[in-house]
C-alpha cells in the first residue's frame, strides 16, 4: 500500500504533539512495510530518513494548468486577513511567529509563481499557509503514485480535499484535535472550525486519538459514527528514564506541566493546590509552561497567599522537562479537554504516579491513573494528598504504570490503522 | 527671610538575579552583580559624577550661600563602595564643604515602617552606623523615609528615635486648602517638625523640564523666579525635593538640565528674596504654622501619593507579608549573611516592580524596572524569598538542636 500522508511539522522541528504522533505513526507502519510519502511545509533536512519526504517549499506548481487555477478559486475562502492562532496562547504566538519570512507577501501577486517558501510555524499567515498547502498537494497528488491520501488535523485537510480531487483516491481525516478541544463551546464557530468540519465531512473514513475525539466528531460534527475508528496513540519509547538530578527542596514536589491555556484546565491544579497546602504544609506546587492563563494563575496564587509555596517556571524544554518530571512526586493533568495527552505517559516513564482527567484520551489507555472529573478540585486534592502519604499507592502506580506502557506501541496502533487503509482501499476499487 | 529647600534623593536597589524554581534549595546567591554594577557605573557617568562635581564648583562659587542635602540609601552606599569608590569620594567631598547636609533614612530603602517598629528602628541605626563610617563621624539630624512615606503614626516612631524634622510628600488630599510653603509638626509628638515637598515646583524640574508638550517648556531659571516670586510673602519655605538622577539620567544633559542649574543661584540671588537652606537649618528655623493631620500613610508617588505603588495588588502583599512572617525568626539567627540578605530583600524596589497599576499603560513604569512583566517580578522574588525562607528554617532547627 502506497499513501500519501499530510502532515504540518516532523520531529525534530515541532512545536506540539502532532509531530511526535505523525513521526511515532510512521515508524509503526514502517515495521508494517508500508510505503509513505509524507509531506510537509517545510523540511530542514534533518529528519530521520522514515519516509519518502517532500518538501512542499520546494514543489513547483505549474501555474498554467486550469486545475490549479481552480483549486485554487476554491480555496480563497482561507484567506480571511484573520488574526487567528488557533494551537498558541498571545505570548507564544508573539515567540513562534515568524514575521520576518513572509511579512509582507501579497497573495495575488505571487500565487502563481512556481515555488512558495513555507515557514511551517503557526503564525500570522497561517490560513494563506494551509491554502497554498493544499496547491501544492495537487500537484503532488498528480506527479505522485499513491493508493490512498492521509491527512493530520484541520492545517492539511484542504491538501488532502484537493489531493482526492486530483488523485480520486480514498481520503482519510486524522483528528489529534477539535476546535472544541482548545476553544471549549466556543469552538464552533470561526474558520478552524469550517475547515474542521469541510474536511472531516469530505474524508472516506476519520480517525480520532480517543473515543472523547469521536464522540465530539460525531456529536459537534454530524459525521456517521460507523465512519469513525478510534487509534490511541502510543510512545515511541516505553523504557524508564534514569536521572541523577538532585532534588534541592526537602518537600515532596506536585506537578503540571503544559501550556497554561483553558484547555489544560491550571485553575483546577491551582485550586486543588490550596487545600492540599491547608493540609499538608510540606508540598510544593510547581506549574510549568507558558500561556494565556499564565498572569491570572500568579494572581490567583498570591490571593490564596500561597505565593512561597506555589512556583511557576515558565516555558521548559529539553533537559529541564526531564528534570521537571524527575523530581516530581505526582504529576496531574487536569485537562477540560484532552483529544489525547501523551505527558502523562511522560511522567510514568520518569516513574512519577499521575492523576489525570477523566475528559482526556489518555485515560482509555492509561489504567494504572487516578482518574478524576477535571471540575471536581476535591478529588484531585484528595488524590494528590494520597500519594504523597501513602507510599504503597503511589509505589502500586508506579509500576503498574511502567509495566503497562510496554504495550503502548506504535507498531500496535500501526497494525490498527493498515486494517483501516486495507478496507478502505478494498471498498474502492 | 524666605529660603529654598533642596533635598535629591541618591537611591539604587540591589536587583535579584533571574532566579528559576530550580535554583530553590541550591543556589543562595540571589544578586545580579552584572546588571547591578553596570547601572550604578553608566548613573554614575552620566549623573552622579558630573552633577557632584557642579555642585562642588556651586558651593564654592557662592561661599556656601548655595546648598543642598542628600539621602543616600545604604544599599546605594554599599554599591558605591564595591563599584564606584569614585563616587563615593565625590559626595564626601561635598559633606566635607559643611554645607551638604545627609538625611537619615532606612539602611535598605525599605517599607520597614509599615511592618515592625523594630525593624524600622534596626535600619535607622544601621544607616545611620554606615553614614558615621563613611563620613567621618557624620550624624544626620533630619528623617526622610523611604518613598517619602509618612503618617501620623510613622512620624511618632521617627520622634520617638529623637529626630528633629522629617520630610514628606505636600499632598493635596492631606493638605487640602493649606500650603506646603511652611513648617508643620507631627500630629502626635509636636517636637517632631514636618516640611513638605512643592510638588508643584519640584516636578517642574524632576518630570516637566524636557517635555515638550509642556505649555511652559522650555524651563528657564527666569520662569522659575517668576514662579517663586508669585509664592504669597508669608510662606517661607519651598522645599524642592526629587531624585538625584533627575540630573543626567531622568533628564539628559542634552536637555540643559545642568546648565539650569548652574544657573539657578544667581537668578534667586539677583531676582528673588530667597535663600538656599538645609532641612535642618529650615527645622531650626522656621516658626511651625499648624499641626499636620496623616492618618493614612502618604508617599511621593503617582497621582495618588499614597501606597498603591508598593502595596496595591495581592502579589505585593502576599510577597510583603511573606517576607515580613520571617522577622521574629531572624532574630533569632546570628548569622551575617542571613542579615544581609534579609536587609536587602526589604527594598521597596521590589514590591515595586510588582506593580500593575500600569501594566496597561506599560510605558511609565517599565522604565524603572527591567522585568518583562509584574509577573515575573513576582514569580523571581518568591523563588528567591522561598529559598530565603528554607535557609531560615534551616539555621533555626539548628538553634534548637544545639
Amino acid at each position: 500500500m502506497k499513501v500519501l500522508m499530510f502532515g504540518w511539522e516532523f520531529p525534530p522541528h515541532i512545536s506540539g504533539g502532532l509531530g511526535t504522533a505523525c513521526y511515532g505513526l510512521i515508524k509503526g507502519l514502517n515495521v508494517h512495510n508500508q510505503e509513505v510519502i509524507f509531506v510537509v511545509p517545510k523540511l530542514y533536512g534533518d529528519e530521520e530518513p522514515l519516509a519518502d519526504f517532500v518538501n512542499a517549499s520546494e514543489v513547483e506548481v505549474d501555474y498554467r494548468e486550469k486545475k490549479f487555477q481552480e483549486t485554487w478559486e476554491n480555496l480563497t475562502y482561507l484567506e480571511i486577513n484573520s488574526y487567528l492562532v488557533p494551537y498558541l496562547g498571545p505570548e507564544e504566538f508573539e515567540k513562534y511567529t515568524d514575521y520576518t519570512l513572509h511579512h509582507s507577501s501579497d497573495i495575488d501577486e505571487t500565487v502563481f509563481s512556481n515555488k512558495f517558501q513555507f515557514s511551517g510555524k503557526y503564525g500570522k499567515n497561517l490560513m494563506e499557509e494551509v491554502a497554498r498547502y493544499a496547491l501544492v498537494a495537487t500537484q503532488i497528488a498528480k506527479s505522485k503514485d499513491h493508493d490512498l491520501i492521509h491527512a493530520h488535523d484541520w492545517l492539511a485537510y484542504p491538501a488532502g480535499i484537493a489531493a482526492k480531487e486530483i488523485s480520486g483516491k480514498p481520503f482519510i481525516a486524522h483528528i489529534h484535535a477539535t476546535q472544541f478541544d482548545r476553544a471549549g463551546q466556543g469552538g464552533a464557530s470561526g474558520p478552524v472550525y469550517e475547515i474542521e468540519k469541510a474536511g472531516l465531512q469530505a474524508a472516506d473514513h476519520v480517525l480520532a486519538v480517543s473515543h472523547l475525539t469521536k464522540k465530539i466528531v460525531v456529536e459537534k460534527y454530524g459525521i456517521h459514527p460507523d465512519k469513525v475508528s478510534v487509534l490511541h496513540n502510543a510512545v515511541l519509547d516505553a523504557s524508564i528514564i534514569k536521572s541523577d538530578i538532585q532534588k534541592h527542596v526537602p518537600e515532596k514536589i506536585v506537578t503540571f506541566l503544559g501550556r497554561i491555556t483553558y484547555q489544560k484546565g491550571p485553575e483546577y491544579f491551582v485550586e486543588a493546590a490550596k487545600k492540599v497546602i491547608e493540609r499538608d504544609p510540606n508540598v510544593r506546587f510547581v506549574m510549568a509552561g507558558n500561556g494565556d492563563l499564565l498572569n491570572k494563575m500568579v494572581e490567583r496564587v498570591a490571593e490564596l497567599k500561597m505565593g512561597t509555596k506555589f512556583h511557576f517556571t515558565g516555558f521548559l524544554k529539553g533537559k529541564d522537562v526531564d528534570d521537571m518530571y524527575a523530581i516530581s512526586d505526582v504529576y496531574v493533568m487536569p485537562s477540560v479537554s484532552e483529544p489525547f495527552g501523551i505527558a502523562p505517559l511522560e511522567a510514568v516513564r520518569h516513574n512519577t504516579p499521575v492523576i489525570i482527567s477523566k475528559q482526556s484520551g489518555v485515560a482509555e489507555v492509561l489504567r494504572n491513573a487516578i482518574k478524576i472529573d477535571f471540575w471536581d478540585v476535591d478529588a484531585m486534592a484528595d488524590a494528590i494528598f494520597g500519594l504523597l502519604h501513602y507510599p504503597s499507592i503511589a509505589k502500586m502506580f508506579k509500576e503498574l504504570g511502567s509495566e503497562e506502557l510496554k504495550n503502548l506501541k506504535w507498531e500496535h496502533v500501526a497494525a490498527k490503522l493498515v486494517t483501516v487503509y486495507e478496507k478502505l482501499h478494498n471498498q474502492k476499487p | 527671610m524666605r529660603t529654598i529647600c533642596f533635598y535629591f534623593q541618591v537611591h539604587q536597589p540591589l536587583r535579584i538575579k533571574p532566579y528559576r524554581f530550580f535554583d530553590i534549595g541550591d543556589d543562595h546567591y540571589y544578586w545580579d552583580d552584572y546588571s547591578n554594577k553596570s547601572i550604578i557605573r553608566k548613573v554614575a557617568q552620566k549623573c552622579y559624577l558630573p552633577m557632584n562635581a557642579l555642585l562642588l564648583d556651586m558651593i564654592k562659587q557662592y561661599n556656601g550661600k548655595f546648598k543642598v542635602s542628600f539621602s543616600i540609601s545604604g544599599v546605594c552606599l554599599d554599591q558605591f563602595e564595591s563599584y564606584a569608590p569614585d563616587v563615593l569620594e565625590s559626595f564626601q567631598k561635598l559633606v566635607a564643604t559643611g554645607h551638604v547636609e545627609l538625611l537619615s533614612e532606612t539602611d535598605a530603602h525599605a517599607l520597614s515602617a509599615l511592618a515592625s517598629k523594630t525593624e524600622f528602628k534596626r535600619m535607622v541605626d544601621a544607616h545611620k552606623a554606615k553614614i558615621k563610617r563613611l563620613f567621618n563621624g557624620y550624624e544626620p539630624k533630619v528623617f526622610r523615609n523611604t518613598e517619602l512615606i509618612y503618617s501620623d503614626k510613622i512620624g511618632e516612631m521617627v520622634a520617638d528615635m529623637g529626630f528633629e524634622g522629617m520630610l514628606t510628600e505636600g499632598a493635596k488630599h492631606i493638605l487640602g486648602w493649606k500650603s506646603p510653603n511652611f513648617v508643620y509638626e507631627n500630629n502626635i509628638n509636636p517636637k517632631l517638625k514636618i516640611l513638605l515637598k512643592n510638588f508643584q515646583l519640584s516636578d517642574d524640574i524632576a518630570f516637566r523640564f524636557s517635555n515638550k508638550t509642556w505649555s511652559d517648556y522650555p524651563l528657564t531659571t527666569e520662569k522659575f523666579g517668576k514662579w517663586l516670586n508669585a509664592i504669597p510673602k508669608e510662606q517661607e519655605t519651598v522645599n524642592l525635593f526629587m531624585d538625584y538622577e533627575t540630573f543626567g539620567e531622568h533628564q539628559w544633559a542634552e536637555t540643559g538640565i545642568f546648565e539650569f542649574m548652574k544657573a539657578l543661584p544667581n537668578m534667586v540671588f539677583n531676582q528673588t528674596d530667597f535663600s538656599f537652606s538645609t532641612p535642618s537649618e529650615v527645622v531650626k528655623g522656621g516658626k511651625p504654622i499648624a499641626k499636620i493631620n496623616v492618618p493614612v500613610p502618604i508617599s511621593w508617588a503617582d497621582e495618588e501619593r499614597d501606597l498603591t505603588a508598593w502595596l496595591g495588588n495581592d502579589l505585593q502583599n502576599e510577597a510583603f507579608s511573606k517576607l515580613y512572617e520571617m522577622e521574629e525568626k531572624i532574630r533569632k539567627i546570628d548569622d551575617p549573611e542571613i542579615w544581609k540578605d534579609w536587609t536587602y530583600l526589604q527594598t521597596s524596589d521590589h514590591f515595586y516592580y510588582m506593580c500593575t497599576k500600569f501594566f496597561s499603560d506599560g510605558a511609565v513604569h517599565s522604565y524603572f524596572s527591567h522585568y518583562e512583566t509584574p509577573y515575573d517580578a513576582f514569580i523571581n522574588y518568591m523563588n528567591v524569598l522561598s529559598d530565603f525562607i528554607l535557609r531560615v528554617e534551616n539555621k533555626v532547627k539548628e538553634l534548637q538542636a544545639s
